[in-house]
């Protein structure tokens, strides 16, 4: 059995830690959050160098032709350094959605941009408060163009262009839209996160093309979601990872009753549940990467339980690093409350926890009838 | 990544399989067991010894043991491909884990030549068991804290104290045993380590009725027992560095815990009903069912994490300390909420009444000791915290003191 990332694998995740430890350190994450802007352009310029946005395209798109371990290990350390960067919705979603869904003219316009990170994708997807469900989109597709509200965006203010799902007539389909038309009303959102960009997109009759079959986009957006599912699960077991050192490092250096509190067991019990909680997510992270390089028919099964135990690690961690430095980590000079919306940020962005438990059991269900 | 054996793992497998076939029946059912139709445990004893022997005379019996003791030298991984195999046959298991296990490789270390001819052939061919005598009631995670007394009295020594949780006391035929021989010297230093012919005079055992009604487990008193001194294993005062040598050989637990897992419970949740509709169409039991389902995938996923690391010769990672700490706790609660399901009906355990015999209630009752047999959850949560993380240990007050100046509780 082998069961675990090569040594090349593991070679490129050790070059990503030592590069994003370099260029994106929390000071760097402290000012986008603070500051005014969207993202750090430095930084995605950088990555973009590195190859990391063209990792799973082919070489034919331009592409490095890599495969999704190489990016689970890649996505494993954008989420340690909570790097502001519009990565997820770029590589995990728009260039996923090309990739599964995309005509050969439309790959060949797209990807070899999105690449080279000239060009920044997102998903438009959700329509306001509660879940969104396949047949209720309210945005809708007519005569070549979308009308209608997107509400949050991930990214939506900093992307060139969108996938939108939306309802065409014959059910749910997707389409390509380029942001800059002046037809779309963009409002930039107040959020948790402000290390990560949000908008309110209005659509008003902008023109769009469809992308895939034509009412067959809720099957397609389901697997976009599935394979961005296992990404941003790295992501979070990455940055849980690091929540964890945060507070481990503190507890070790903070003493009180003379001694280091890191030797109390009520604080050591805490930290041995968050490493539980850690290596649960990570092991069914290694689940679904299997799942997702092979093409496997348990790709839905393996996708939801590495997104739901991951999405659990990641809170959990986060809240308790700041329950760990104790007033401290309430403090807006420490850097805790950085993990713990991040945590809200990378949860929410993919679908809420229930709706992807309420994924994971009626596919766990159904496999067991199949 | 794959879940693949490498060509010599499958080469090892295959050699498993032929040797298995050709001497034991594959079980026709996953679910079959080799003890379901004995008349009694002297029985099992007998069929037990009686395919260790087999075992033995093809050179299968102690697998990990070194070549030059009669063993294959087998790797880890190699001895879970085998407990794979065997797992696939209707033969026994059990009985001889602590001899072949334990025993013998702490024999192989701290036994003299002498002490090595004795008691390694008759431990290769199971003709004696053997049980293990560490934990007392005052002393189990605390381990050093043993008070049972050992006394020098010209060339035997006189022990007197308690065991306990000692599995398979009443058929064992020797035992590993610690012991306190010298209570002026700080805890860990004044130990000493012995191997007693359980069928000593002054030996009792005496079986622990536990909540679940059955008795796995018992007590031995020792009354002026006699163990000669060439039964002593290390040096006087060593016995704590013996023991440690016995607990490292304590198997990396990969194999899949028996009982009810998710995939029973969403079973039962089919057939029963709340509020006129099967439970599983109920939200919140929904999202019980796939928090559990993501711990037994987490846990499945963490031993083929442990295999692989076995596969390469490694030695599983912290990552293998964590199965037993979630699993028995998921048991637990899962059996509780698997009642709970059944609503009043599920506190009958009638074998022939209640759903998949039973299994859920004899859970509920059994769970609590997975919580503490092999390491308390908080011990547990320790040795993550410490051996995993790094964290300091909490300061100890006994640190250095005389055994016999340790504070001692009213609780025996």
């Amino acid at each position: 059995m082998n069961f675990e990332f090569s040594d090349n694998q593991k070679l490129l995740k050790d070059q990503a830690n030592k590069f994003l430890a370099d260029k994106c350190p929390l000071t760097t994450v402290r000012n986008i959050l603070e500051g005014d802007e969207p993202y750090d352009k430095e930084l995605w310029s950088d990555i973009a160098n590195m190859g990391w946005t063209a990792a799973v395209i082919p070489e034919e798109f331009e592409g490095l032709g890599l495969g999704y371990l190489e990016l689970c290990m890649i996505a494993e350390e954008m989420g340690r350094s909570l790097a502001p960067v519009p990565f997820s919705s770029s590589v995990y979603l728009a260039t996923e959605a090309l990739l599964l869904s995309g005509s050969l003219e439309q790959k060949e316009q797209y990807l070899p941009k999105l690449a080279a990170g000239e060009l920044i994708g997102t998903v438009a997807d959700a329509e306001g408060y509660g879940s969104t469900t396949a047949e209720g989109y309210s945005v809708t597709f007519k005569n070549g163009r979308l009308t209608g509200e997107k509400i949050p965006v991930i990214d939506g203010d900093v992307a060139d262009f969108a996938v939108v799902a939306a309802n065409g007539g014959n059910g749910t389909s997707l389409y390509l839209v380029n942001l800059s038309e002046a037809s779309i009303a963009k409002e930039v959102l107040s959020t948790l996160d402000p290390s990560r960009s949000q908008a309110r997109l209005t659509f008003n009759n902008t023109p769009a093309q469809l992308l895939g079959e034509d009412g067959k986009g809720a099957a397609a957006l389901e697997k976009v979601f599935d394979h961005a599912a296992v990404l941003f699960a790295f992501e979070q077991i990455g940055a849980a990872e690091a929540a964890l050192d945060a507070a481990k490092d503190y507890a070790m250096n903070r003493y009180a009753f003379g001694r280091s509190i890191a030797s109390f067991q009520a604080m050591k019990h805490k930290m041995a549940d968050m490493f539980v909680a850690l290596e649960l997510a990570r092991s069914n992270c290694y689940y679904g990467a299997w799942a997702l390089s092979t093409g496997d028919s348990e790709l839905p099964v393996a996708a939801a339980t590495a997104r739901v135990s991951a999405t659990k690690a990641m809170y959990e961690c986060a809240k308790e690093n700041i329950q760990i430095h104790g007033g401290m980590g309430f403090t807006w000079e420490f850097d805790c409350h950085f993990f713990y919306r991040r945590s809200k940020l990378l949860a929410d962005n993919l679908g809420s926890q229930s709706l992807w438990e309420e994924k994971l059991i009626s596919r766990v269900i159904a496999s067991t009838e199949a | 990544m794959d879940f693949n054996d490498t060509p010599e793992e499958a080469a090892f497998r295959a050699e498993v399989r032929t040797f298995l076939d050709s001497v034991a029946t594959r079980k026709s059912d996953p679910q079959d067991s080799w003890d379901k139709n004995l008349k009694n445990e002297a029985e099992g004893i007998e069929i037990a010894k009686k395919w260790q022997h087999t075992l033995h005379e093809n050179g299968w019996a102690c697998l990990h043991w070194p070549k030059e003791y009669g063993g294959r030298a087998a790797s880890q991984i190699e001895r879970v491909i085998w407990d794979q195999e065997e797992g696939q046959y209707l033969v026994p298991k059990g009985f001889f884990m602590i001899g072949l296990g334990m025993a013998g490789p702490t024999i192989m270390t701290y036994g003299n030549d002498e002490q090595k001819a004795r008691h390694l052939p008759t431990l290769a061919s199971s003709e004696k068991i053997w049980c293990q005598l560490f934990s007392e009631p005052v002393a189990g995670s605390d381990l050093a804290g043993i008070r049972t007394k050992s006394e020098k009295d010209g060339d035997d020594w006189i022990i007197n104290g308690q065991k306990i949780w000692t599995s398979g006391a009443h058929y064992s035929d020797w035992g590993i045993l610690v012991t306190r021989s010298d209570a002026t010297v700080a805890k860990h230093k004044g130990m000493t380590y012995f191997m007693v012919d359980m069928k000593s005079p002054g030996v009792e055992v005496r079986p622990i009725k536990q909540i679940t009604g059955g008795s796995g487990f018992n007590e031995v008193f020792f009354t002026d027992v006699r163990i000669p001194d060439s039964q002593r294993l290390g040096a006087v005062g060593d016995g704590w560095n013996v023991a440690l040598a016995t607990l490292m050989n304590e198997r990396v637990a990969v194999g899949e815990r028996k009982g009810g897992d998710v995939l029973e419970l969403i079973e039962l949740a089919k057939n029963v009903n709340i509020n006129g509709k099967p439970a599983i169409e109920d939200g919140a039991v929904r999202a019980k069912l796939a928090k559990w389902y993501t711990e037994f995938s987490g846990l499945k996923f963490t031993r083929f994490r442990s295999i692989s690391a076995m596969s390469r010769g490694e030695v599983p990672g912290p990552e293998n300390s964590i199965g037993k700490l979630v699993g028995a706790a998921k048991s637990q609660d899962m059996a509780e909420f698997a009642m709970m399901l059944m609503d009043r009906a599920g506190m009958i355990n009638d074998k022939e009444i209640a759903p998949f015999s039973a299994m859920f209630q004899q859970t509920f009752m059994q769970s609590p000791s997975g919580r503490i047999a092999g390491g308390t959850d908080e011990i547990l949560r320790n040795v993550v915290a410490e051996r995993v993380l790094g964290l300091p240990q909490e300061p100890r007050s006994d640190k250095g003191m005389p055994y016999n100046e340790i504070p001692t509780g009213t609780m025996k």
